[in-house]
């Protein structure tokens, strides 16, 4: 059989099979074992909502160079159900080779036994493992690196199981001999790289910023960041609770900063809007809080396994009164750690709620990337030893108090949600009222000066200028080196409010500009244009709960180079 | 200690003349003065309403957050600092109105605060509407008809979750009150002290005459361990029994519950990051 592949030494492999079938699970073991393999590895995936069957599917690059974007393109599709085709037919062409079980695939595709031998093995639930040994030796992935991965995966489950496990292995990779090698150039230092998802990024930079306390209650696709810090609580000394509602989740981390804890709540969109009450206590007690949402569609429930950037609004619109805020959204996983320190810091040094806009596409997105990336931030201690007469909300040209805590110094610590004079306590002086609000507010000023300046790629000279902010970054920076062309750059953004002072010289360079979102309201470009006054000239918007492809993103600016 | 450390000189005091959150603010200083509890080591935690605003009346640190929610940031500054004591401050609206869903995982929780509770059975601070413990046939503005729901019942409620400490009070009865608030207090867990108080304003049935009249003390033989008879005994409705009602003191509280503080009862404001551990969890993501 000929075998098309293409010539970049860049594979799209896509896995889809129902749930419950373990896609997850040969995900985990088929990363793994390509970057051991020496390949640049990414990985995103979609998923319906529900336990058993549907049609869920993952696509895995594997590439010589560092790319995580979502494609399109299918190159190989492991189709592990029969439904998958149908399920994916958008996304497979005629240079697509389909293989899958010899009763699913029909006389076109590779159909092989996978299901049978399956069976013989010790049941259906091995021929996702015999698919994936046979991906890998089509990949030129030693046995050993497979046996290796599947140990990591399924030692704990027991000898029995593993040893079927490793039989799987084995009886796939030899059906793979059959089918032509596909080359991908290997670089054998990417096996030590890291390996992280967009969840386990925010986490570790959580840890690294000095979270001490997190209050949760569970909602896709904010769930893994909950579970990552409640796995490893004890280990880094913090306190996971889960809470009995997302009010209670807020009000709780609130009361924990308001003793000292440096504290975070994770959540998706339903459930922050519950927060939006807290969202003000913050504002008004000036207790430091980190948000992180993991964006889906809304509104209500959605689609609650897809992905969004349908919330920025609501984040930055939350809680009754005006008070300062910041927004992050991380684009890419080396600087989700970053951002995380960051939020942290902001909320402790501004004693404001800081948010982290994350989104399902993010959350799960892996690739590997060396760990030199991973940037360090110092910890800076900001709470004050109170003495006798401390007020909590002693005027200061920056508005902001030096923040005692109970128990530390010989002060009391009075926060109050009412309107409050210097010391905390409740106060309808108008006058000091005027004072209180300009303090919360003005804060913001000195919060614009360190505002994370947009990433800018591409040439200073540009004519079409892209803009984007979160996770479309690797879609939209792929599509601009695929066009290769010196008029395009790409300016985005991990911080969305306050926006860099920049932000307008940058927009007013370009001829022309346009923006991707995954909203309908173009979000974003409306706050652009409300701090800046300027317009964005076209808004290519998708809210179909799917990230933006490379392909899609190219076939859109060359539509604007007309 | 003397109570009058806890005074606030000067606080303009919102309350209406003879209003029965007088009597529990002297009885609350009072049990921390027994106690010996330092302002400086006490929390007092309080949410919206005419309760909510004690905290400001009585020296110490303070968290006024919002309506129906005073129990989750309690939770929180206990599991941040569990060396700090903690009371909650509510109303009856604030704990078992806006609030129920906390009031029942709180106790779930066993967090070891303190949660006082008054209990004038109407909605004072925004003038005299019913409340989730006011009577059946209570007529007000808004209940126009009268009162029909049926009457919330915080003890029984609070012992069949299984509450460690569960007690009711007349603030009317300064002293048998801070009797009860000092066990409160020194209880090793949660505890509730659901206490009567008269609305002289918007509450012209259940005045102190009223809860004079309607309420007794519970027996000295009565078994605060035996919780089928405290059961019983907190579903009286014809005459309102007062005191403790049930205790068990082998409840492992929330804090304990936490592995941050097995062998290292430090507040979580002092620790610092483990850079060991953070640098191992960051080499275990290697996917090798």
């Amino acid at each position: 059989m000929v075998i098309s592949v293409p010539e970049k030494n860049d594979i799209s492999l896509v896995l889809c099979g129902e749930a419950g079938q373990g896609i997850q699970t040969v995900e985990q073991i088929l990363v793994r074992a390509f970057k051991m393999t020496g390949f640049n590895v990414s990985a995103s995936k979609e998923y319906m909502s529900r336990v058993r069957g549907g049609q869920n599917s993952t696509q895995i690059r594997v590439s010589s160079r560092r790319v995580a974007a979502f494609l399109d393109r299918t190159d190989i599709l492991v189709a592990l159900s029969p439904g998958a085709i149908k399920h994916l037919q958008n996304r497979i062409s005629s240079a697509t080779i389909i293989i899958g079980d010899e009763k699913d695939v029909g006389k076109d595709h590779i159909g092989l036994p996978f299901r049978k031998m399956a069976r013989e093995i010790g049941g259906p639930i091995f021929a996702n493992i015999i698919a994936a040994s046979t991906v890998c030796q089509m990949l030129d992935v030693d046995l050993e690196t497979f046996h290796h991965c599947l140990t990591s995966m399924f030692a704990r489950k027991g000898e029995e199981i593993l040893e079927k496990d490793i039989k799987a292995g084995n009886q796939g990779y030899q059906l793979g001999e059959s089918l032509k090698k596909i080359k991908i150039e290997k670089n054998p230092s990417l096996s030590s790289e890291l390996l992280l998802n967009g969840s386990e990024a925010v986490a570790l930079g959580c840890i690294a910023g000095g979270c001490r306390f997190i209050s949760s209650y569970p909602m896709t696709p904010s769930t893994p960041v909950q579970a990552f810090l409640a796995e490893h609580a004890s280990k880094v000394e913090l306190v996971f609770e889960q809470a009995e509602d997302e009010i209670a989740a807020l009000n709780m981390a609130l009361g924990a900063s308001y003793a000292g804890a440096r504290s975070m709540v994770a959540t998706s969109g339903s459930g922050f809007a519950l927060m939006g009450e807290a969202v003000g206590l913050a504002g008004m007690t000036e207790t430091p809080v980190v948000i992180y949402i993991g964006m889906r569609p809304g509104p209500a429930v959605g689609l609650p396994t897809r992905t969004a950037q349908e919330d920025l609004d609501l984040s930055l619109y939350s809680g009754p009164g005006e008070f300062t805020r910041a927004i992050f959204a991380p684009s890419k996983l080396e600087d989700a750690y970053y951002l995380s320190q960051q939020a942290f810091d902001l909320a402790e040094k501004y004693q404001i709620p800081v948010f982290i806009l994350s989104d399902q596409y993010l959350a799960d997105l892996y690739y590997n990337f060396p760990e030199e990336n991973l940037r360090d931030m110092k910890i800076k201690n900001y709470l004050a030893k109170t003495k006798k007469n401390y007020l909590r909300y002693q005027f200061t040209p920056s508005g902001i108090s030096p923040r005692g805590i109970p128990g530390y110094g010989n002060g009391l610590v009075v926060a109050d949600s009412d309107e409050h004079d210097e010391a905390g306590h409740l106060t309808e002086d108008l006058e000091i009222r005027t004072k209180m609000v300009e303090k919360r507010y003005h804060k913001l000023k000195e919060l614009k000066n360190e505002v994370m300046a947009p990433e800018l790629y591409g040439s200073d000279h540009y004519q079409l200028l892209v803009l984007g902010w979160g996770s479309t970054y690797h879609p939209l920076k792929e599509a601009l080196e695929e066009l290769d062309n010196e008029e395009i750059s790409l300016l985005h953004f991990q911080q969305v409010y306050p926006l860099h002072p920049d932000t307008r010289m940058l927009l007013e360079k370009a001829e022309k500009n346009v923006i991707f979102e995954n909203n309908i309201k173009s979000q974003f470009a409306n706050l652009i244009k409300l701090e800046t006054g300027q317009e964005v000239d076209k808004k290519v918007l998708k809210y179909n709960g799917i990230p933006f492809s490379v392909e899609e993103v190219i076939s859109n600016i060359k539509g604007e180079l007309k | 200690m003397k109570e009058d450390v806890y005074d606030m000189l000067g606080a303009d005091v919102a309350w209406c003349p003879g209003c029965g959150n007088f009597g529990i603010l002297t009885a609350i200083k009072k049990a921390l003065s027994d106690l010996d509890i330092k302002p400086e080591e006490l929390v007092l935690v309080s949410g919206i309403g005419q309760a909510g605003k004690l905290p400001h009346y009585l020296k110490s640190n303070v968290f006024n957050g919002l309506h129906g929610r005073s129990l989750p940031p309690a939770t929180g500054i206990k599991a941040a600092n569990p060396q700090l004591t903690v009371i909650d401050v509510s109303g009856d609206g604030c704990m078992y109105g806006e609030g129920g869903n906390h009031f029942m995982h709180t106790i779930r929780r066993n967090v070891d605060l303190t949660n006082l509770v008054h209990n004038n059975m109407v909605y004072g601070l925004t003038k005299g509407q019913a409340s989730p413990t006011s009577q059946i046939d209570f007529h007000t503005p808004l209940q126009v008809e009268g009162v029909f729901e049926e009457p919330f019942n915080p003890l029984t409620v609070a012992i069949s979750l299984g509450a460690g400490f569960v007690a009711r009070a007349f603030s009317g009865d300064i002293e048998k009150t801070r009797e009860i608030i000092k066990n409160a207090i020194q209880h090793k867990g949660y505890a509730l002290v659901d206490i009567f108080q008269p609305c002289v304003t918007f509450n012209r049935i259940n005045t102190y005459q009223w809860f004079q009249k309607h309420t007794y003390y519970l027996e000295k033989e009565h078994n605060p361990q035996d919780k089928v008879e405290a059961f019983k005994r907190a579903s009286e409705t014809e005459n309102y029994p007062l005191g403790i009602f049930y205790q068990n003191k082998d409840k492992k509280t929330f804090d304990e519950n936490l592995k941050v503080y097995e062998g290292d009862g430090r507040p979580l404001y002092q620790r610092e990051v483990n850079q060991e551990a953070l640098k191992k969890l960051i080499n275990s993501k290697r996917g090798l």
